[in-house]
């Protein structure tokens, strides 16, 4: 799920612990629950391995030599070629696309959820003149096709000077992540106590110091939710930046992917390309198993129960 | 006190309200006014023309056959996700008996499936195309080695090259990368379903395929029908866009056989220097996803049912 499509509206639900109690009188009802075992076991293997072995593919390829990429795909390599990474790395520019991926991703991260939780809480917390009218303004944006909005925003961005630049770039992501932030932030301020910010307002806090230092390590927990969602979007996007930066200097990781594997087509280096690969796959693999728990509960949460 | 909350409210909402006024409203309402005109894209200069590019679209045969493509896609893609997914989280989540004294609960090992399961899904679209991309390479993919290394050196398709198989291959791209979501979605969901709905029908005797149909299904509907509106704007949207550029070869496939609305759009606005036109097939594109919605909400919509 990208951060600027409509995710599937849901109420988080903690799964129920699995019941503990003795089960009700009654036998196993003989081959029936056999059978039915044994097919759907293998059923859920099979997809298990369909789901492993190509990305275990990958990243065999990426220490093999091109020769044997192609004559052998499915050997193992005879040594690691570890030049493959380097090269990739250097000359393929990787590093730079990596740099590129960690700036705009950064910027618009920060942004998102710095502006994403400012329009939220005044939208959950406060009473005012048009306030429906906003957030209906906000979430409606989440059922649009970006692509209807393309042509005219390339010359939007061309018009003010942005195209082919981080920054312009930046304000994009966080504009087209705004709509889930600001869906996903107005209920979680909802649900925040309201004594706590009156008491700091009593003591004299002014609404801007009781949002950024009562409200907002509140909602802690809602902020690394939504993002690590808008963090997984930012990182894998692949449209905006195609068309609204082509200059070849600012190229973000999956632009850069897309250029390695045709360029390395007319050369021929399968295995940087593959090396390449597992690189940009390497840190949401990491960040995916260590923080599996909160990943899955970030992109889950909110669809409808 | 009012006005300095006032003056708060306005300063707290004004930068996100820019921002997204700017980039996405403005564009947007922008787009429906030039699908009127003939604008190139690469000039200033433009006139009203009416109808004319809708008339033009609706005579244009690869808008007609993107157009089938992506409806097939909107029809095909949930329909095997969703099923599969269910399967899946049926069996992981109550497909397994008599485990730990447990009336319901899932098969052996279904926390170490959902793991793996979910991965595809934080991996970027772009990297799993390639990727496939690779595994469909007709001469060293890993496709084809794997028929020749059981024998079946003589059935060698040409997967993305073939127009008969090309769209084909994509949406099993797709499906691949999606299902882990819905099968840790729907687990979620099952979860909150009562054990003693499952404990009563087995005392019944229901087989689980009973149970599936008759307790899971219906529980889970609303989860089920925003999984399908989900499904639909993927398959109608960016990720079908960029499985289909980047995958296929031309791209839109041979003789435009994997070609899909959104693809078109690009590349009638990017390529064929005429943003005009693009932005009237993206209102059709709009057109499409709008009813797609309002078809699936209209037979979604059953008894809610209380637990």
């Amino acid at each position: 799920m990208k951060a600027t499509e409509t995710p599937p509206v849901v109420t988080v639900k903690e799964p129920a612990p699995v019941s503990e109690a003795p089960a009700p009188g009654g036998k196993e009802k003989g081959s029936e629950g056999k059978t039915l075992n044994v097919f759907s076991h293998g059923v859920l293997i099979i997809w298990a391995i369909l789901v492993v072995l190509p990305l275990l593919w990958a990243i065999m390829s990426s220490f093999k030599s091109d020769d044997s990429i192609l004559s052998t795909p499915w050997a193992l390599p005879d040594k690691l070629h570890f030049d493959n990474w380097s090269r990739a790395w250097s000359q393929a520019h990787m590093s730079d696309y990596f740099f590129n991926t960690i700036i705009v991703v950064g910027g618009s991260l920060i942004g998102t959820l710095l502006l994403g939780s400012m329009a939220a809480y005044v939208l959950a917390r406060f009473d005012f003149p048009g306030n429906r009218f906003i957030y209906y303004l906000f979430i409606g944006g989440m059922s649009f096709p970006i692509i209807l909005a393309l042509v005219p925003l390339f010359f939007v961005m061309n018009n003010m000077g942005l195209l082919n630049t981080r920054h312009g770039l930046i304000m994009v992501y966080i504009a087209y992540s705004l709509p889930f932030t600001v869906f996903f932030l107005t209920s979680f301020f909802r649900t925040l106590p309201g004594s706590v910010a009156e008491a700091a307002m009593i003591d004299g806090a002014s609404h801007t110091r009781t949002f950024f230092q009562v409200m907002l390590p509140m909602a802690k927990p809602g902020l690394i939710s939504v993002g690590i969602f808008n963090f997984l979007g930012q990182w894998n996007q692949y449209m905006l930046p195609t068309v609204l930066n082509t200059d070849p200097k600012y190229r973000v990781l999956s632009q850069g992917l897309v250029e390695l594997a045709n360029s390395q087509g007319y050369k021929g280096d399968w295995s940087g390309l593959f090396a390449g690969l597992v690189m940009a796959m390497l840190p949401v693999l990491a960040a995916y198993i260590i923080f599996q728990r909160q990943v899955v509960a970030g992109l889950t949460a909110g669809a409808v129960k | 006190m009012q006005h300095g909350r006032y003056r708060f409210i306005v300063g707290f909402l004004v930068a996100p309200l820019a921002l997204y006024a700017v980039f996405v409203i403005w564009p947007f309402i922008q787009a429906i006014y030039y699908s009127f005109t003939d604008w190139t894209g690469l000039s200033p200069d433009f006139k009203m023309v009416g109808f004319g590019n809708y008339t033009r679209m609706l005579k244009d045969d690869i808008f007609w056959k993107s157009l089938q493509h992506s409806v097939i896609l909107v029809l095909v893609l949930p329909l095997v996700t969703l099923s599969l997914a269910l399967f899946f989280a049926f069996m992981l989540n109550v497909g397994g008996r008599r485990r730990k004294n447990a009336a319901v609960s899932g098969v052996r090992g279904s926390g170490f499936y959902k793991i793996a399961y979910f991965f595809p899904q934080v991996l970027s679209i772009v990297i799993v195309a390639l990727l496939f991309q690779f595994a469909y390479n007709p001469r060293s993919g890993m496709l084809n080695s794997a028929l020749k290394g059981i024998g079946l050196g003589s059935v060698q398709p040409d997967w993305l090259g073939d127009p008969s198989l090309a769209l084909i291959c994509v949406m099993v791209v797709l499906v691949w990368s999606t299902v882990g979501f819905f099968v840790v979605l729907f687990s979620a969901g099952m979860a909150s379903i009562p054990k003693d709905f499952y404990e009563a029908a087995l005392l019944d005797g229901a087989s689980r395929v009973t149970t599936f149909f008759k307790i899971t299904v219906p529980l889970l509907w609303d989860t089920i029908q925003s999984g399908w509106v989900y499904m639909g704007i993927l398959a109608l949207g960016v990720e079908a866009f960029t499985a289909v550029q980047v995958m296929t070869v031309g791209p839109g496939g041979p003789d435009y056989s994997t070609s899909i609305l959104p693809l078109y759009v690009y590349q009638t606005a990017f390529r064929d220097g005429q943003a005009g036109y693009a932005t009237t097939i993206g209102v059709g594109l709009l057109i499409v996803t709008m009813a797609f919605a309002a078809v699936v909400m209209r037979l979604g919509r059953r008894e809610r049912l209380e637990f």
